[in-house]
């Protein structure tokens, strides 16, 4: 039986639903993009168009919801299925978009760089427990207007999970589209298969910005994926109450459904979202609260009612460094999320409010998810029953180590971590070295930037990539990208 | 109580009315209003942000009594004389051009207006010259900056440099903030001063607007 945690009855889900929908008829939402609000007009939404505001019927949001798809799945740059979100399924993601990252010699954070990326992308290829890669580091060795794709570029150059990703820009989209027809061939067979996630956030209260909403646009018009990023802040720019967190991150969340399903129904989505407590004491948006993570496991459970999947910001830490908070407040957010069922989980690899990228402790993360991943499984009777044969072969042989009961169950019954998770009795940990769980994690990580293996792309492709992303940097000002070896 | 502490103690509590009242009686008794804002109101939020800082009270409180503060400026600074010299200073204020993070910077603009500053508030996504030429216009002191976006780091110093441009006598000043930016950075493009949050925001900009 697959174990499962829930926060809200059935009841209160209703009652959450349906005064979401009020909030949209009622209070409606701010777009600042005209066509989008004449398209939402054409569609029974009432317009008021000098405040930008669309009052949503219910109706409209119905007949969006149907639309919907129930799942969907991900595809990497080879065209293998990766992922399958549906249901109770959960796959890990790490966390996106970091401002800066880790560096474990200095164990200071910095701005990150190319060859800070192209590490990134070599780790991820190793880590098994993490399905996708994301596009988590802004190298600031590049200019800002093509920060955005070329993340994609070199992710799609290095590794070949799907990549979950975003556009800072509303011109971007452009390219970071083109970069993945460059993968899959044609637009159909990225609509087939698609390969990518983009983040669409409404801006909490009730807004959507002219960059954020067209780019849920464009991603529909091409059937790209997306998750709702919504971030509804307790106390400050949502009420104070999880519940009432919750109301508002369902409106402005149903609200992105629908401008998604008008431009293209059927435009696969996650039900996402990154809201948070607020702590009045710091002023800032505290990741590893325990309510923060409360609001992502409900706000999941609401899209599994209205049967669509789902994602959250979960799984991540607000510590500075790769401490004892970093462990306790990624892993029980994983936990949490495994257990209600996230289906994409984002956070791991990230510290500091999102803010912060560490090598390290995508390592550690990595065994994280694994755990998580052995957890959901449950506990499952296998040839237990009649358990006399088995207790008999033990009594006779004294140990059941080489038993054909232990040889075909012990992988399947248990999850095996790496070296960063540290198993060994004193006396050996001591005598190797007596490591730290960071310089054990660093070991792995010069582990798998040894073994890296370059993707099998082929290089007519990678070619294409290239070309095309030389061709927007010059277009925007760098006749040069910095040398990928 | 000396009524000059009460105010103190009402604009702690966050009760603008009592504020008001106090303010009134004060006035009457001829006292002057610098002596009301310096005694009475700025003196309550010195203490306001120790206790913040300590942990003993909260985000909400510190907003309660810069709500009283600014109601009780409101009714005292038509009374300034021109020559006098008060912390209160004007701030042009607003995230860069590309990004539209504005929660943090709205959160500055509410405690500096509690401060007793005046905030032009240009929104977010503000193009450069709109910032200098809003400042120098309304002959404000202080130009504020925030991003929250690596890829809009730049356009910080483009402010700055237009700025410099265009304020050879560098009378207005510019403090920098926002998840991304840094002390080194903000030295680094010539800004100067940067603030991790909004309650030392205020304190660094009474310093600035000071000198
Ligand atoms: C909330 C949030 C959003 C909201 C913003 C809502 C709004 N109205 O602002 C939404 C969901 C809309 C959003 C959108 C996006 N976001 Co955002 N967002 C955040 C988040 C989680 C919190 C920011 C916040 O509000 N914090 C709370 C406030 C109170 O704190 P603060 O902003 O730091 O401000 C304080 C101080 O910095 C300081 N301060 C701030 N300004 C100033 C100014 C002065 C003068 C002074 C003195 C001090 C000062 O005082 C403030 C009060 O304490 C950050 C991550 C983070 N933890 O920082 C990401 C983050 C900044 N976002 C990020 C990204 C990528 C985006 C998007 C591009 C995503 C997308 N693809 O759509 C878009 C932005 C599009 C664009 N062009 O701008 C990245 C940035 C990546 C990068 N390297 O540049 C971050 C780091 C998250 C991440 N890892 O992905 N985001």
């Amino acid at each position: 039986m697959r174990p499962k945690l829930k926060f809200l009855s059935s009841d209160l889900i209703k009652k959450i639903f349906a005064e979401g929908i009020d909030v949209l008829e009622n209070i409606g939402v701010e777009l600042n993009n005209p066509e989008l609000l004449s398209l939402l007009g054409d569609h029974g939404a009432r317009i008021d168009v000098d405040k930008s505001r669309a009052y949503i019927p219910e109706p409209l949001v119905n007949k969006a919801l149907k639309s919907v798809p129930n799942s969907f799945a991900l595809f990497d740059t080879l065209g293998q299925q990766t992922h399958d979100f549906r249901k109770y399924n959960i796959h890990f993601t790490p966390g996106s978009a970091a401002l800066n990252i880790l560096d474990h010699k200095t164990q200071k954070i910095r701005k990150p760089l190319t060859e800070d990326y192209i590490q990134y992308t070599k780790v991820i290829s190793s880590l098994e427990n993490i399905a996708s890669q994301s596009t988590a580091l802004i190298p600031i060795d590049v200019v800002g207007n093509i920060a955005d794709s070329y993340r994609l570029y070199l992710s799609l150059m290095f590794c070949d999970k799907p990549v979950v990703t975003g556009a800072f820009t509303i011109k971007a989209f452009e390219i970071m589209k083109d970069l993945q027809l460059a993968v899959r061939g044609t637009a159909a067979a990225l609509k087939e298969k698609p390969l990518t996630i983009f983040s669409c956030c409404p801006t909490s209260p009730l807004k959507w910005s002219d960059v954020t909403s067209q780019n849920l646009a464009d991603c529909a018009r091409f059937s790209i994926p997306v998750e709702f990023i919504s971030m509804p802040l307790s106390g400050l720019v949502a009420p104070v109450t999880l519940t009432g967190t919750l109301i508002q991150h369902t409106a402005e969340t149903l609200s992105g459904v629908v401008i998604s399903q008008l431009v293209n129904p059927g435009t696969p989505i996650l039900w996402g979202g990154s809201p948070a407590a607020f702590d009045m004491r710091y002023e800032t948006t505290p990741m590893g609260a325990i309510e923060t993570m409360m609001i992502d496991c409900a706000c999941n459970e609401i899209g599994k009612f209205l049967n669509i999947p789902t994602q959250a910001y979960i799984s991540l830490s607000d510590a500075k460094l790769l401490d004892a908070q970093a462990g306790l407040e990624s892993g029980i957010g994983a936990t949490l999320a495994s257990l209600a069922g996230i289906n994409n989980i984002s956070g791991p690899g990230m510290l500091d409010f999102e803010s912060c990228q560490s090598l390290e402790k995508l390592v550690l993360d990595n065994e994280i998810a694994g755990m998580c991943l052995r957890l959901v499984d449950g506990i499952t009777p296998r040839e237990d029953f009649p358990i006399l044969p088995l207790l008999e072969e033990l009594l006779k042989e004294d140990h059941l180590l080489i038993s054909s009961h232990t040889r075909k169950y012990l992988k399947q019954e248990h999850y095996f971590p790496g070296p960063a998770i540290d198993r060994a009795n004193r006396e050996r940990w001591a005598e190797e070295g007596s490591l730290t769980l960071g310089e054990r994690a660093h070991n792995e990580v010069n582990r798998m930037l040894a073994e890296y293996k370059p993707t099998s792309l082929p290089d007519t492709v990678k070619s294409d990539l290239k070309n095309r992303m030389q061709a927007e940097a010059v277009n925007n000002g760098q006749e040069n990208l910095p040398a990928l070896d | 109580m000396e009524i000059l502490t009460q105010v103190s103690m009402a604009l702690q509590e966050g009760d603008d009315q009592q504020v008001s009242t106090l303010i009134n009686t004060l006035l009457e008794e001829g006292v002057k209003p610098e002596k009301i804002i310096d005694k009475g109101l700025i003196a309550g939020m010195d203490i306001i942000g120790i206790k913040f800082k300590a942990h003993e009270i909260f985000l909400p409180d510190v907003l309660l009594a810069a709500k009283a503060m600014e109601i009780g400026m409101e009714k005292l600074k038509p009374l300034l004389s021109l020559s006098s010299t008060t912390v209160i200073g004007k701030i042009v204020l607003g995230t860069v051009h590309g990004d539209l993070h504005d929660i943090g910077k709205n959160l500055v603009a509410i405690m500096l207006k509690g401060a007793g500053f005046e905030v032009i508030d240009l929104g977010k996504n503000v193009e450069p010259k709109y910032f200098v030429e809003t400042a120098l216009k309304a002959q404000a002191d202080i130009i504020g900056l925030s991003t929250l976006l690596t890829t809009t780091m730049p356009v910080m110093k483009n402010v700055v440099d237009l700025l410099r441009k265009s304020d050879s006598s560098r009378n207005v000043k510019v403090i920098i903030g926002g998840a991304p930016t840094s002390k080194e950075f903000a030295l680094d493009i010539g800004a100067d001063a940067y603030a991790f949050d909004a309650v030392s925001a205020v304190d660094r900009i009474k310093i600035l607007a000071l000198s």
